[in-house]
């Protein structure tokens, strides 16, 4: 292969890179306006009852699931970090340990995880078919804002809910790691919460809030968005692309969970 | 004429390389139903979509009382759109919401207005809309005919001045298309708004139109009134107009007008002298029958006056088919004029001895024993030969109008 022919083929790799990144940023600075006036637009008025229904969608309604999971992650921990604590005597220290692993890592990731399985799924499903039946079409036709009026209240709702969530997932799964730790494994009761209490301070419970509300962003611009748009699909119409989007909205949210986990510890720590 | 309340202007859009409006240029008056037709795909939908702003033109301007809408301040466009309302093809009803919720949804969202007045408004349309009993169900627990109500009812709960019809009456029977379009003529004349209208439902939307606009192309290829229409002589207008009317005519089983035309060249196509033929117009009085009786039962009247008029005539050779609205004009040939009122009479017998004071009785349970109305159907004859021109029979026969059958207040009262 000729230089010159070599050259071409650099340059053709660079175009499509080139072509592809911006299409990135520019579906990036999309959604960055589309979460700007959607959260703008959480202040206007009529939106305290739409918002109350949405924490009950989003928060009340998946606040079972978030403590069944919450429950057994904890006695898990219990298990796991007693057989490992006890090879170097500490086993005193597991309840400091499972609480430290809830508050600052586990807990905000796996409510948001949950949380977007359950909750985030169906929002990308509702407003993807309302989108399809032309029902945000009909909204904008009576003067009804479909930003103000389907996605504001989400986004509120999920700022509401997700750290709310998280402070369940966090103490049930403490008493999860009790019932492991103290009531199977025999760790002293006194020692489980005095550990708690002296190594858990104010620093880890705001980092782990900090935490939730930035993967509430996330979870419900991604899923609002995907549902939003997906009449622009060009890869399936209609119901698939319905489908489609509900699939790409909750892996999308999934990996942004934990890529932005580790950018906002790093930031953290 | 005066200035148009919308206007567009050599407008044009393309999705892609499909251009779908190509300098497409219109006019819609005041207080008049304007009816857009056009092939399936033709962009009918985009162009009203345009009007609403759910779609911007690529090229041109849209006109609202001679002002450009894409120059408007937002507060003008406000107003603008507040003026209007759109009842989609598919309804967009909320699945989610009750009937009562979704009538409700623009006045809870877009006024101020108080829960006792916004409730008092929306039990007032329902109520007009014959939804009364409806109103706690869900769109997908009523029947297709009801989900259009709904959204009629949706559509005209915040008084509108101007009704955007996406085909009001696709997936309709029939009576059914005909008691929306009946119900479009109806409030438009109550609520006093501009209506437009997309419909494919050839020939029950021109009987209700005061202007239709033909899409042909990407291009408005005809505007003006149906008579304008009926008596262009254009191979694109009949090739549009024949490819979208069925050879009967879904209400009353009668020939559509391009078979009635076709069999009447034929019967009179041997040009004889001794050719006599006699025409008859029936009338049914409709709009004083539409107020007593509602939509339904109008059109059941005129149902029943195809059927008697092909069940009497038909043996005899004679054909049929409905003019407009409430008239059917009957062609009988080889009779003479004396000969074929006698026929006629016989029919009107029929005609109010079976027919009328059934739908009396079916009409008077639904608004009260009480109730005092009337039904009424006229007829006129003239004798034609064979050169004389459907149009011209037709105006004859309408001049010679006479009642020939009557229902009043429960009272049988034939008046020849």
């Amino acid at each position: 292969m000729g230089s010159a022919t070599r050259n071409i083929s650099f340059r053709i790799y660079l175009d499509s890179l080139g072509a592809r990144t911006m299409k990135v940023i520019d579906r990036l600075g999309a959604v960055a306006i589309f979460f700007a006036f959607a959260f703008l637009k959480i202040f206007r008025r009529r939106q305290i009852g739409e918002i109350i229904q949405q924490v009950f969608y989003i928060g009340a309604k998946s606040s079972n699931i978030v403590m069944l999971v919450a429950l057994f992650t904890g006695m898990v921990l219990g298990l796991q970090l007693f057989y490992t604590l006890i090879k170097f005597g500490s086993e005193g220290v597991l309840g400091s340990v499972v609480a430290l692993t809830l508050i600052r890592e586990l807990g905000p990731v796996l409510t948001a995880i949950m949380i977007t399985a359950r909750a985030g799924s169906a929002m990308t499903a509702e407003i993807g078919v309302l989108r399809i039946s032309e029902q945000i079409d009909a909204l904008y036709t009576m003067r009804i804002d479909p930003l103000r009026f389907l996605i504001s209240p989400r986004i509120a709702a999920s700022l509401i809910s997700f750290p709310l969530l998280t402070a369940f997932f966090d103490l049930v799964g403490i008493i999860g790691g009790y019932l492991t730790g103290v009531l199977l494994l025999g760790v002293n009761r006194g020692a489980y919460f005095y550990r708690i209490h002296s190594y858990v301070d104010m620093t880890d419970i705001r980092g782990g809030f900090i935490k939730s509300l930035v993967f509430a962003v996330i979870v419900s611009v991604t899923c609002c968005y995907m549902g939003y748009f997906t009449h622009l699909r060009t890869d399936a119409y209609g119901a698939k692309s319905v489908s489609l989007s509900t699939t790409s909205a909750v892996v999308v949210s999934c990996v942004m969970i934990l890529v932005s986990d580790y950018v906002v510890t790093s930031f953290l720590m | 004429m005066d200035t148009p309340l919308i206007e567009f202007r050599d407008v044009t859009k393309r999705f892609d390389e499909k251009i779908v409006l190509d300098k497409a240029s219109l006019s819609i008056y005041e207080n008049q139903i304007t009816t857009i037709i056009g092939k399936s795909g033709s962009g009918k939908s985009v162009l009203l979509k345009h009007i609403i702003g759910l779609l911007s033109p690529d090229e041109g301007d849209i006109l609202f009382r001679g002002k450009p809408v894409n120059k408007m301040k937002r507060s003008e466009w406000d107003g603008y759109r507040s003026k209007i309302s759109y009842m989609f093809q598919n309804n967009a009803l909320f699945d989610s919401m009750s009937v009562f919720e979704n009538i409700a949804l623009p006045l809870r969202q877009t006024t101020d207005l108080s829960k006792k007045k916004i409730e008092s408004m929306v039990m007032s349309r329902s109520e007009q809309m014959d939804l009364s009993d409806a109103l706690n169900k869900y769109p997908a627990e009523l029947s297709g005919g009801m989900q259009k109500r709904v959204a009629l009812a949706r559509a005209l709960v915040t008084d509108p001045a101007i009704v955007l019809f996406d085909e009001p009456t696709t997936g309709q029977d029939p009576i059914r298309k005909n008691i929306i379009l009946s119900m479009v003529a109806h409030y438009r004349k109550q609520f006093g708004f501009t209506a437009v209208l997309i419909s494919h439902d050839i020939p029950d939307v021109f009987f209700i139109s005061d202007r239709i606009l033909l899409l042909w192309e990407g291009k408005i290829a005809f505007h003006g009134t149906y008579e304008e229409l009926s008596r262009l002589k254009h191979p694109m207008i009949d090739e549009f107009l024949q490819s979208i009317e069925g050879l009967r005519d879904e209400l009353t089983g009668l020939l559509s007008k391009e078979m009635f035309r076709s069999r009447y060249s034929q019967t009179l196509g041997g040009g004889s002298a001794d050719n006599v033929i006699t025409a008859i117009l029936f009338r049914v009085h409709f709009e004083r029958l539409s107020e007593a009786l509602g939509h339904q039962a109008a059109i059941e009247v005129v149902k029943a006056l195809g059927e008697y008029v092909h069940k009497y005539f038909g043996p005899l050779g004679g054909f049929s088919a409905r003019h407009s609205r409430g008239r059917v004009f009957t062609i009988l040939p080889r009779i003479g004029a004396e000969e074929a009122g006698l026929l006629m009479l016989e029919m009107a017998k029929g005609l109010q001895s079976n027919a009328l004071p059934e739908i009396q009785a079916s009409a008077g349970r639904r608004i009260g024993v009480e109730a005092c109305f009337e039904i009424s159907v006229s007829a006129g004859i003239t004798e034609g030969g064979p050169d004389d021109d459907i149009e011209l029979l037709i105006e004859r026969a309408e001049e010679n109008q006479k009642i020939i059958a009557r229902y009043q207040c429960g009272k049988e009262d034939g008046s020849q």
